[in-house]
C-alpha cells in the first residue's frame, strides 16, 4: 500500500515539475515578451534614423529651385505626422495606436519614394553628391526598417502561438496576457507596391 | 501503466503538431528562392566567374586579414539572385551564416550576382559605424564598378576588399586571441554533454523507471538520454553513450527517485519535485549550448547580426 501511495506521489510530483517548467510556459512568457520589447525598440530606432534623415534630405531638395513643390510637402508633413506618434514598448499591446502609427510611417514611406522618384526628372539633383550620400543612406535605413520589422514580426508571432497554444494559453489567461498586434500585412500590401512610373509624359 | 500515457497523449500530438506546423512554414518560406550556400571559405564563387588562382588569392588576403584583426570578411558569388533582390539574398545569407567573432560580431558580407550585375556590400552591426551606408556606397562605385565593367571581377574584389580592410583595422576591435573561437564552442558542447551525462540521464533513467517499471522504463530512459543528448551536442558517440547509461541506469540504478524516497521519509510529506526539478533544470541549462557545426576551410565566429546595412550598386 505504501509503495503505491509514494510511486502515485512521485508520478504527480513529476507531473507538477513537468507542467510547471516546461507546459504552463511562464518563464516563456517573460522571455519572449522581453525579446518583443527589444525587437520592437529596434524598430522604433530605425524609423527614428529615418526621420532623422528627412531635414537634410529636404535641405539638399530644396537647392533645387524648381522641385516640385507638392512633393516636398507632403514629406514634410509626413514626417511631422509620424514623428508625432510614438508608440513606446507599454502601449505596445494596443492595436489601435499600433495601427495609427503604421498608418503614419507608411504614409512617410511613401512620400519619400515618392520624391526619390521624382527626383529622378532633375538632373542636377542627381549629379548632386550630396544628394546622391542621402539616397544612399535612406536606402540603407529602409533595409534596417525592413529586417528589424521582420524580427519584431517574428518575435510577435512567436509569443502570439505561446499565448495561444494548449497549455500555454491557460497561463495567459490566468495572468492576463494578450496576443500582441504586429504590422497589418493587408494594409501593408497597398503601402509597399511599387510607386507606379508613367512613361506616357 | 497506461493511465500516463492516456494523460501525456494530448501533449505530446500537440507537440508533433506544433513541429508540423513549423516545419511545414519554414519549407513553404524557402521554397521557391535561393537556398543559402554553405559557409566553407572566405571566397565562394558558384558562379564560375573567378578561375581557381584567384579565388585562392583572394581567400589568402581574407585569411591572412582574419588572422591578424580577427574580423571575418566573406564574398559570395553567384549567378543570379532571382526572384530575390540581391539585398533580401544577402540579408538571408548574413543572417545564417553570422559571419564575426562570438560575443564582437565583427563580419562583413560581400555577395555579387554577376548574370544580375548586381554587388552588395553588407556589414554586420558592429562594422556598420567603420563601413557606413555611404562608404560602401562609395567603394562599390569607385572599386568595383568601373574594373567590373571591364570584366576585371578579381581586381575589382581585390581593391574592394582592401579599402574595407583598412577600413576596419581603424577600428577599435578587440585583438585576436590564439585560438579560434570555435574548437572552444566544441569543448563548450563535450562539456555539457558530459554534464548531462553525469547529472541528467541517471536522473531521467530513474523516474522513467520508477514510471514505467524496469524494462519500459530503461528503454523508455535510453531513448530519452540519446535523443536529448544528440539533440544538445549533435556527438554522435555521446549520444549512443548516454543512450547505453539511460538503458543501464533504468535497468538497475537504484538512481535518485530511491534517495528521493529515503529523503522523504526524513523529511515527512516534503514533496519530491525539488529533486526532479533540478535534473530538469540540468536539462535545461544544457540546451544553452546550442550546435556549432564544424565545417572545413572557413568557420563562422558565430557573432555576427545582420542589421540589413550596406549599400548595393550595379555595373
Amino acid at each position: 500500500m505504501r509503495s503505491v501511495l509514494s510511486r502515485f506521489v512521485l508520478i504527480l510530483a513529476t507531473l507538477a515539475a513537468t507542467l510547471g517548467l516546461h507546459g504552463c510556459g511562464y518563464n516563456d512568457f517573460q522571455r519572449l515578451d522581453e525579446q518583443t520589447t527589444s525587437a520592437w525598440s529596434e524598430v522604433l530606432n530605425q524609423y527614428q534614423r529615418r526621420a532623422d534623415l528627412v531635414p537634410n534630405l529636404v535641405a539638399t531638395v530644396k537647392g533645387e529651385a524648381s522641385f516640385e513643390q507638392e512633393t516636398l510637402t507632403r514629406v514634410i508633413e509626413a514626417r511631422a505626422r509620424a514623428t508625432s506618434i510614438q508608440i513606446t514598448p507599454e502601449t505596445l499591446n494596443n492595436p489601435e495606436a499600433m495601427q495609427k502609427f503604421q498608418a503614419a510611417q507608411g504614409e512617410l514611406g511613401s512620400a519619400l519614394s515618392r520624391l526619390l522618384v521624382v527626383s529622378e526628372n532633375y538632373p542636377a539633383l542627381k549629379a548632386n553628391q550630396g544628394f546622391a550620400d542621402l539616397r544612399v543612406q535612406l536606402e540603407g535605413t529602409e533595409n534596417r526598417i525592413t529586417v528589424a520589422r521582420n524580427r519584431y514580426i517574428k518575435a510577435v508571432q512567436e509569443y502570439n502561438v505561446l499565448a495561444r497554444s494548449f497549455p500555454s494559453n491557460l497561463t495567459a489567461m490566468v495572468m492576463g496576457y494578450k496576443p500582441k498586434a504586429n504590422f497589418q500585412v493587408a494594409n501593408e500590401a497597398a503601402l509597399s507596391a511599387p510607386p507606379k512610373v508613367d512613361f506616357g509624359k | 501503466m497506461p493511465g500516463i500515457r492516456a494523460v501525456l497523449r494530448p501533449w505530446l500530438k500537440a507537440l508533433w503538431l506544433g513541429l508540423a506546423l513549423l516545419l511545414g512554414g519554414w519549407a513553404q518560406a524557402q521554397a521557391p528562392v535561393l537556398a543559402v550556400p554553405p559557409l566553407q571559405a572566405h571566397v565562394t564563387d558558384l558562379s564560375g566567374t573567378l578561375t581557381e588562382l584567384q579565388v585562392q588569392a583572394l581567400q589568402a588576403q581574407l585569411d591572412g586579414f582574419e588572422r591578424q584583426y580577427g574580423a571575418q570578411i566573406a564574398v559570395l558569388l553567384v549567378a543570379s539572385t532571382a526572384p530575390e533582390d540581391i539585398a533580401d539574398f544577402t540579408q538571408r545569407v548574413g543572417e545564417a551564416w553570422k559571419l564575426g567573432r562570438a560575443g564582437v560580431g565583427d563580419g562583413l558580407l560581400l555577395v555579387v550576382a554577376v548574370q544580375d550585375r548586381r554587388v552588395r556590400i553588407a556589414p554586420n552591426k558592429t562594422l556598420e559605424g567603420a563601413i557606413p551606408d555611404v562608404v560602401a556606397k562609395r567603394i562599390i562605385d569607385e572599386q568595383i564598378v568601373p574594373a567590373f565593367r571591364q570584366g576585371d571581377y578579381a581586381g575589382g574584389l581585390r581593391n574592394a576588399l582592401l579599402q574595407l580592410q583598412s577600413r576596419i583595422s581603424g577600428e577599435a576591435l578587440p585583438a585576436v586571441s590564439g585560438q579560434r573561437s570555435s574548437s572552444g564552442d566544441d569543448e563548450l558542447d563535450l562539456a555539457h554533454g558530459a554534464m548531462l551525462l553525469l547529472v541528467a540521464v541517471p536522473v531521467i533513467a530513474g523516474v522513467l523507471r520508477q514510471l514505467l517499471g524496469p524494462k519500459l522504463g530503461s528503454l523508455a530512459s535510453a531513448g530519452a538520454a540519446g535523443f536529448l543528448v544528440w539533440h544538445l551536442t549533435h556527438v554522435l558517440w555521446l549520444a549512443m553513450l548516454a543512450g547505453l547509461i539511460g538503458f543501464f541506469g533504468g535497468l538497475m540504478g537504484r538512481g535518485l527517485p530511491q534517495s528521493a524516497a529515503r529523503r522523504r521519509r526524513h523529511w515527512g510529506r516534503q514533496p519530491t519535485d525539488t529533486d526532479t526539478s533540478g535534473g530538469w533544470g540540468g536539462v535545461s541549462w544544457g540546451g544553452g549550448g546550442g550546435s556549432s557545426g564544424s565545417m572545413g576551410g572557413m568557420t563562422s565566429g558565430g557573432g555576427g547580426d545582420a542589421g540589413g546595412g550596406g549599400a548595393s550598386g550595379s555595373w
